[in-house]
């Protein structure tokens, strides 16, 4: 954590609003959320699987279907420029240049009928106008900067000559290539194995070191959480429900539904042999609400232990409740009680 | 790859032995008798029976079959019975025009088809998507001769701009040679191009969701680039294999295509033949049309390896 974070962030998202319009209804896939990442810092954003975690990256990048499909609202500044309002055309050029993203599946994200090489290179020729020789170059840098073993040998390999965490990596030499400030990482080591998982984060935090990326990291794993972030957004149901330092956040959390994630993570000593006496890995009980049938009050109270009447009549604002700590939660101060209940 | 090749072309071996006895037995399966078809209708019987001994068949089956085999594999493939000439001579003839057309009729086919079927995938659900679409189906819907006697009608009989019918041979006259097979290359194109335009969509619509194609949108690249070096370049070998299997229904349109338009080419030998039941012509057509076919499979198995590189044998 040797770089300085500067006090203008790179990425500045305000009031995002995704909807999707599903036979004449809107449908708030996010609704409102707000972050910032400056230059060399890991902002990590978690929650579960549709808790629109994925959809929110998809929106700063400006990759989902145009409208009448789909609507994104709000304002998201990339270093200082509003990218919401540009052209498409002009959405290209920042595309894979100054904001890159990285996805789940290394396994299905790469092409695979065109060379490693060429899948690198063109992004650089795309943004750079270099010719072809230079984009392998550049290709064959990256892959070394990656630590890509026989780095000119796999320039001319397919994605299916690779592992996946080979392919990963190629993956993070792709979207690293023209050196964007800002990098989405949607579930980078979800699919991988825990052995490679760790590789890849720390390949992450050292290639951070080295560039001052900015990272904003999706994960549903807390365990990832601890590892990279120094702040997090906690994501539930297309809101952002508590906001923290890493610290902050683990130490002290805000909000039952934070509570309620870090007790699906098994601790170690907590282990299987105690026998009788072991603990069971908690639940939250219940899956998130469909985005059709969003409760009126608090969208976690039907799930959570601690919700009341005013719960389920009142959403909770998101308010500083701490210096630096935010929550949406009636009940923030007793959110820790979540995990006994 | 290169075993994967020999044993691909060895595998060609029974594929062919079974055509031959197929066509092998259309002669003895029939419910004509050869011989008296040579005789004519006046002939006597023992006329048809020194007919049937000259031909050797008053031989048990399999020595028949055996020695015909025996003949094929030297390149005999019997003489036509009413113009007594061997029948590869007669194929060797009307080999030009029939592969002139299939050359020309896929070409057409496919160079209009994959644009039309990308650029629909591409704006599907637009009034472009549902043009082409729409497009297609028309063409479909359409038999051959249907089009090819309404092409003939307008545009060589009432504007004059194409010949009416017939067909010059390359070596003669190159550019009355493809004035001749406009006609024809359309009438008998546009079925498969509306086939093939529709096999491109629906394979680029199903690529168009895929992980990479969202990478490729994710470097930034420019539509083009998505569109045909990363969703068309995957969608190559369902394309190549509808291609294919195009080729061989070409070889049922050409009959057709060729009454319509008169070009004397193997369809209209086989329908002479067939009209006139002159048994060694047919046999001929189609064990040519079957090797011709099944080489073209074996082509088309060869190009997957170069097309996708996972595929390897």
């Amino acid at each position: 954590m040797a770089t300085p974070v500067d006090a203008a962030p790179l990425l500045a998202v305000e009031g995002l609003r995704t909807s999707f319009v599903d036979e004449g209804v809107a449908l708030h896939a996010v609704d409102g959320l707000s972050f910032s990442v400056g230059r060399g810092e890991t902002l990590c954003i978690v929650g579960e699987s549709g808790c629109g975690k994925s959809v929110s990256a998809l929106s700063v990048m400006r990759l989902l279907p145009p409208p009448p499909a789909c609507r994104v609202e709000g304002s998201v500044r990339l270093d200082g420029r509003e990218i919401l309002a540009l052209s498409e055309a002009e959405m290209r050029s920042i595309r894979g240049n100054t904001i890159s993203m990285i996805f789940q599946e290394p396994m299905t994200s790469l092409n695979p009928v065109v060379t490693i090489g060429y899948q690198i290179a063109e992004a650089v020729r795309q943004h750079e106008g270099r010719s072809w020789a230079e984009g392998y170059a550049r290709a064959l840098e990256m892959l070394r900067l990656v630590r890509i073993p026989e780095a000119e040998s796999r320039l001319k390999q397919y994605p299916h000559q690779l592992s996946g965490g080979m392919r990963q990596r190629v993956m993070i030499a792709m979207a690293l290539a023209c050196r964007p400030k800002v990098l989405l990482a949607d579930e980078p080591t979800t699919a991988l194995d825990v052995t490679i998982q760790a590789q890849i984060l720390e390949l992450m935090r050292e290639l951070q070191e080295e560039t001052g990326t900015a990272i904003v990291l999706i994960t549903h794993d807390l365990g990832v959480v601890a590892e990279m972030a120094r702040r997090v957004v906690v994501m539930y149901a297309g809101r952002k429900v508590e906001e923290a330092t890493v610290d902050d956040l683990f130490d002290r959390p805000a909000h039952p539904y934070t509570v309620g994630l870090m007790g699906s993570i098994p601790q170690l000593g907590s282990s299987v042999e105690e026998g009788a006496a072991r603990r069971r890995l908690a639940e939250i009980p219940g899956i998130v609400p469909s985005l059709r049938a969003m409760p009126s009050g608090c969208a976690f109270a039907p799930r959570c232990p601690l919700a009341t009447e005013r719960c389920r009549a009142e959403m909770p604002p998101l308010e500083e409740r701490r210096p630096g700590h935010r929550s949406a939660c009636w009940h923030w101060e007793r959110a820790a009680e979540a995990i006994h209940a | 790859m290169w075993v994967y090749v020999i044993r691909r072309i060895l595998a060609v071996i029974p594929v062919m032995a079974v055509v031959a006895v197929v066509v092998f037995l259309i002669l003895h399966l029939s419910p004509e008798d050869p011989a008296a078809i040579i005789a004519g209708d006046n002939a006597k019987s023992e006329d048809i029976d020194a007919i049937r001994q000259r031909l050797g068949l008053d031989r048990p089956l399999l020595i028949q079959f055996l020695e015909w085999v025996g003949r094929l594999l030297t390149g005999d493939l019997g003489s036509s019975i009413f113009l007594n000439r061997p029948v590869l001579q007669l194929i060797g003839e009307r080999v030009e025009p029939t592969a002139a057309l299939a050359v020309t009729t896929t070409i057409f086919s496919v160079v209009l088809a994959i644009p039309l079927g990308v650029v629909a995938a591409w704006k599907a659900g637009t009034w472009i998507d549902q043009l082409i679409m729409g497009l297609a189906v028309l063409a479909f819907s359409f038999p051959v001769f249907l089009i090819g006697y309404g092409l003939v009608y307008g545009l060589a009989l009432e504007w004059e701009l194409l010949p009416v019918q017939g067909f010059v041979s390359l070596s003669e006259d190159p550019g009355r040679f493809l004035a001749h097979l406009v006609l024809p290359t359309i009438a008998l194109g546009l079925v498969y191009t509306a086939l093939l335009a529709r096999m491109t969509r629906a394979t680029m619509l199903e690529i168009l969701n895929e992980d990479y194609i969202r990478t490729a949108r994710a470097k930034g690249l420019a539509n083009g680039r998505v569109l045909i070096v990363h969703a068309l370049k995957n969608a190559a070998v369902p394309i190549v294999t509808t291609v294919g299997v195009g080729i061989a229904l070409l070889i049922g349109g050409v009959v057709v295509t060729e009454s319509v338009f008169a070009i004397p080419g193997v369809g209209r030998l086989t329908i002479d033949a067939v009209l006139q039941r002159d048994y060694p012509v047919i046999q001929g057509v189609i064990l040519a049309v079957a090797g011709v076919y099944v080489l073209i499979n074996l082509a088309i198995d060869l190009t997957y390896t170069v097309l996708d590189p996972r595929i390897r044998y």
